[in-house]
């Protein structure tokens, strides 16, 4: 069976920003595949290659086995794409937006009438079918974008941060859209700077950084690659912080930040087996505990873990190198 | 799964076509629901018509406000769909700034369906900037002295200019990054074009370096063509000179603002 998603090796600069510097992805058929990664890793780039709106310098890619450079045309009856970039126009309603699409995709008038109001039903958004998309808040925005995207009846669905800027109610409502997509066997590329949206929808996670994959796997096999479990200690009594944050250590090898303004300790432990060695040892230095507990480890660790920075700061480039200059400008 | 079938990769001339008028209704349905849009549109030439005959009408020896108002008019009708021709590089750049274009590109249509949609939606804009000047210009008192066959020859002529300006426009929307630069450029461009020439007042008066540059300005030629169209006298030679020059201006940059679009895109 081809793989909905396949791209080796894709490489694109701008000028001399490497925004990919030889990215590899894959999606088999019916798989949600999430890219994660900060503003600047490459992302959209990696989208924009995919469906074959940029043409990449060097690797190659395929959707459904074709490749998008040399068979663009074909993708492009495969996929639907929806991301900032890849708009709805304003200026005209919810129905002529998707009449629109229907009309270029080739359906008949009527067709194409009866395709804008299905979908229209299906993201709610019967009631404004008639009012300009600019009159749209956020949430209704992206539903229509999603709704755009999904004319041609795709097979494969490209979002990139589909959710990026919307309140919570509206993110988990779009989120409920993609899981409906999926559940109809479309194939998902979803790229998203939130740990936690990567972690509720994709069967597997490609983490980028830098336009290269740093990292890949099923949620859980990339919390397992990185430290697998975290443990969290908080001494009843906080004067005991830094003896307890030694013990630690000398179990797992990890300083845990003790410093003042602490109140509880963090490190990544390799297996539960340490664990009853630890409890004894805190026992026996008359360490009383408020609280210890064993979860595994969020994205949000994993990202810190293999990047050295956290998902939702900017890329140590320029934006990074330039912003302590102007924190000391400041205070003098 | 197979999706061994897929048509071929070439697409028909048709299918273009009919992409093309699919994002002509889109063009014209725009420009029914702005409001704003067609208000300009309307508003502009009112405006010119009614400043440039009641205020210079009288300081321009022509005898008469209604004797200037018949050369004027003309002028103004061309100068109205000139500035018109801004729109197609004003709202190309939007569409692209914007991103509708690259949801149009990853959609299996022809890749110059976009602009021609475009270009022809555009053509509804400039009949109806000549229907409003026309129209208010009777208003005011504009008479056409020749025949309606030669009125509709002259309107036509003024449509066809516009049809290869409105390239030079198209590459200006692709070349600047903001719909705000597109206007800064487009008008500083078109008010020298304007200006110096026979559009608005006889090039007679005009120093000798300038009337050269005003004789050879198609707008001049174009203006004369049309007032003889209308209001009577000679017509043949500057309407053969104002059409060799939209040739040659549609030649030139039609290609450059394709070549520009599709790396813009």
């Amino acid at each position: 069976m081809t793989d909905a998603i396949r791209a080796e090796g894709l490489i694109k600069n701008f000028g001399s920003t490497k925004a990919l510097a030889g990215a590899d992805l894959v999606a088999p058929a019916g798989s949600v595949l999430g890219v994660l990664g900060p503003n600047g890793a490459g992302k959209t780039t990696a989208v924009r290659i995919l469906t074959t709106l940029l043409v990449p310098d060097g690797g190659r890619a395929a959707v459904c086995g074709y490749d998008v450079v040399t068979h663009a045309h074909q993708v492009r009856q495969l996929i639907g794409l929806t991301g900032q970039y890849a708009s709805v126009d304003d200026g005209l309603t919810g129905t002529n937006n998707l009449i629109m699409i229907g009309r270029l995709l080739g359906l008949s008038r009527a067709g194409a009438r009866a395709r804008a109001a299905e979908l229209l039903g299906r993201f709610d958004l019967s009631d404004a079918a008639a009012r300009p998309v600019k009159t749209y808040s956020g949430g209704m925005r992206r539903r229509i974008d999603l709704a755009a995207s999904l004319v041609g009846k795709p097979e494969v669905l490209f979002l990139d941060e589909p959710t990026t800027g919307l309140d919570p109610q509206a993110r988990s409502d779009v989120w409920d859209m993609i899981r409906i997509l999926v559940s109809d066997g479309v194939t998902v590329l979803l790229t998203t700077q939130y740990l936690e949206e990567a972690d509720q929808l994709a069967d597997n996670i490609v983490v980028i950084d830098h336009g290269r994959v740093i990292a890949t796997g099923a949620p859980d096999e990339l919390k397992a690659k990185v430290g697998g479990q975290v443990l969290e200690v908080v001494p009843a009594d906080l004067g005991r912080l830094r003896d307890a944050a030694a013990i630690l250590a000398g179990w797992t090898g990890i300083e845990a930040a003790a410093g003042p303004g602490t109140r509880q300790l963090i490190v990544q432990v390799p297996s539960a087996s340490v664990l009853p060695g630890i409890v004894r040892q805190l026992d026996e230095s008359g360490i009383e505990l408020a609280e210890f507990s064993l979860r595994k480890s969020s994205l949000d660790e994993v990202f810190l873990t293999l990047t050295g920075h956290r998902a939702e700061e900017e890329p140590a480039g320029e934006q990074a190198g330039a912003a302590p200059d102007k924190r000391e400008i400041a205070v003098r | 799964m197979t999706t061994a079938s897929l048509p071929a990769r070439r697409l028909s001339l048709l299918t273009g076509l009919r992409n093309s008028l699919t994002l002509t209704w889109r063009s014209v349905l725009k420009i029914r629901t702005n409001s704003e849009d067609l208000l300009g549109l309307s508003l502009q030439p009112i405006m010119f018509l009614l400043l440039f005959t009641y205020v210079f009408g009288g300081a321009i020896e022509h005898g008469s406000v209604q004797q200037y108002l018949e050369y004027v008019l003309p002028g103004i009708l061309v100068q109205t769909v000139l500035f018109a021709t801004l729109g197609t590089g004003l709202m190309l750049n939007q569409d692209i700034s914007a991103g509708i274009f690259d949801r149009f590109r990853s959609l299996p249509i022809a890749r110059w369906a976009p602009l021609a949609g475009a270009i022809m939606g555009d053509v509804t804009r400039y009949v109806i900037s000549v229907v409003v000047t026309l129209g208010f210009g009777m208003i005011l008192g504009f008479r056409v002295h020749t025949s309606v066959v030669a009125a509709v020859a002259a309107c036509l002529l003024v449509l066809a200019f516009a049809l290869a300006m409105c390239w030079i426009s198209a590459l200006i929307g692709m070349l600047v990054k903001t719909p705000q630069g597109v206007q800064t450029f487009g008008f500083t461009a078109m008010f020298p074009i304007v200006f110096a020439s026979g559009l608005l007042v006889p090039i007679q008066t005009m120093p000798g370096w300038l009337q050269g540059f005003a004789k050879a300005n198609p707008m001049t030629l174009l203006a004369a063509a049309c007032r003889g169209l209308m209001t009577g006298g000679p017509v043949g030679v500057y309407a053969l000179e104002s059409m060799a020059w939209a040739l040659g201006i549609f030649a030139v940059f039609a290609p450059l603002a394709v070549r520009a679009y599709r790396r813009r895109t």
